[in-house]
């Protein structure tokens, strides 16, 4: 199993670990909610590093990266953030990606651990039509770790050269931590503000705990049950539960970021016939009545139906709302709006639950 | 963690504190730091009769559930009604304000002693 560079310091600090994507991964310090409370109300410190860095640069990474994903990457300007996807050929989704652009011709590409390898892969084979690009896997040359909450830029900027305020959301800048370069991207998978700092990997201990003293008792190094429960109210999809290589970004609701007036791209014929069918099913934000959360793969039943309507994806008790919260796919004919009410088989009861907007929790800016 | 040597126990991982002919029942430290953080029990109510080794309850944490085993036949006589609020007094005092049920016993099985569940536990 891989180890990120911090993995001595999450030891150190008494975290129980998980394998994730095949990296061993901290999922908790302490404990998970007060994990997930203090980034809502103040600070918390991931490591992140087990996410996949691709560096796309060359005369044509504009061009090629056009052809393979699905948002419109001419449009970005020098510093912009991008959250696209790749699809493959049929349009199901390979991977849901964050698109940087770091120069003119130069491309950081963040993909999820397990999916580094198929984008890996995807692009190359995009690549070999001749593109004047060149593709480096960074992932191991980089730590990546996220300080997300209200408090996070006010730590941070005690130790940054550059004003955070000028730094835009979904935006990158190079900046000195100390003495160290590094990236900072005002971007993250909590709801909350907050930034993503890449960190070459022999600096990355001394950051690490840089971090943590100046955070004091306002930041909490969180592990990935507080991540996966905060970007759960945030209503942000999770690849592998709300996003698979069977499902195209329309049946989950992000058929926004699909650009058809770019251009050809890889999937753009498959992706045009989706848009114009009728789904067969689509992603919804349930709530549920009391304390008993539906699960992944749980099923979800019209109230008194016999016949499942679908399956809950994620779903979990909200730390922050005191409800269960869940994202499941439905019936798109049904056409079900925010009010419809439903039941979760929930391990043999059924628990009444209701279609609401996502996402479930938004943060105050 | 230490198991008090003043209580039985069994392989599902729940202690037994023996009084009279009322046995009151919780689970192990071990158990509840492998479930993590606890948000949700769901306890039998007072009245209902267990049987030995049947589910009679959940334990629910932010990542997973837990089933409840009933260590011994006889009828539930109380519940632990504080954990609707706080249920998570089963992580911080699992021994004590964690407590789950009492049971008025009818027949007990063999339990096992603290030292005997110290090594199913491997400490």
């Amino acid at each position: 199993m891989l180890t990120t560079p911090l993995n001595d310091e999450h030891v150190s600090l008494g975290a129980t670990f998980t394998d994730f994507g095949g990296w061993n991964m901290p999922v908790r310090y302490g404990s998970d909610l007060d994990e997930h409370h203090a980034v809502r109300k103040s600070a918390g410190l991931f490591d992140i590093s087990h996410m996949g860095e691709l560096r796309v640069v060359g005369a044509e990474a504009t061009k090629f990266l056009d052809s393979i994903l699905v948002s419109d990457i001419s449009k970005l300007s020098i510093g912009q953030a991008k959250y696209t996807m790749i699809c493959a050929k049929d349009a199901g989704i390979i991977d849901d990606l964050i698109v940087y652009k770091m120069d003119t011709e130069d491309y950081l590409v963040v993909a999820n651990a397990s999916n580094r390898h198929a984008v890996l892969i995807a692009m190359q084979d995009m690549a070999d039509y001749g593109f004047k690009i060149d593709i480096f896997d960074e992932t191991e040359d980089w730590a990546l770790v996220a300080i997300q909450g209200p408090k996070a830029k006010d730590i941070l900027a005690k130790l940054v050269d550059i004003d955070l305020s000028e730094l835009k959301y979904y935006s990158i800048a190079k900046a000195n931590l100390g003495a160290v370069p590094v990236l900072l991207a005002r971007t993250g998978y909590t709801g909350e503000d907050g930034f993503e700092i890449f960190i070459p990997v022999l600096e990355s201990v001394s950051i690490w705990r840089q971090l943590l003293a100046a955070g004091g008792e306002d930041l909490l190094p969180c592990g990935l049950a507080a991540r996966d429960t905060l970007r759960l109210e945030a209503g942000m999809p999770l690849y592998g539960h709300e996003l698979n290589r069977t499902l195209t970004p329309f049946e989950a609701n992000l058929g926004r970021i699909v650009a058809f007036d770019k251009g050809e791209f890889n999937s753009k014929t498959e992706l045009l016939k989706v848009s114009n069918q009728k789904l067969e099913v689509k992603l919804f934000g349930l709530k549920g009545e009391g304390k008993r959360a539906a699960r992944a793969d749980y099923e979800i039943f019209l109230p008194g139906g016999e016949a499942s309507i679908g399956k809950v994806t994620s779903g979990v008790l909200s730390p922050t709302l005191g409800y269960p919260i869940a994202m499941a796919y439905l019936k798109a004919y049904l056409d079900l709006t925010p009010g419809s009410k439903l039941e979760a088989d929930v391990r043999g009861t059924r628990v009444p639950y209701e279609i609401v907007k996502l996402p479930f929790y938004k943060a105050e800016r | 963690m230490a198991n008090p040597e003043n209580l039985k126990y069994t392989k599902e991982h729940e202690w037994v504190l023996l009084e009279g002919d009322v046995a009151t029942v919780g689970i192990t430290q071990y158990a509840a730091d492998a479930l993590g953080e606890i948000v949700y029990v769901d306890l039998p109510k007072p009245g209902s009769s267990t049987s030995y080794m049947k589910i009679c309850g959940e334990i629910e944490s932010t990542k997973s559930v837990g089933e409840l085993y009933a260590p011994m036949d006889g009828e539930v006589v109380e519940a632990n009604s504080a954990l609707g609020n706080s249920p998570e007094a089963i992580n911080q005092d699992p021994y004590g304000a964690g407590w789950l049920i009492k049971i008025k016993y009818t027949q007990l099985p063999e339990l096992l002693t603290a030292a005997e569940y110290a090594a199913l536990t491997g400490e």
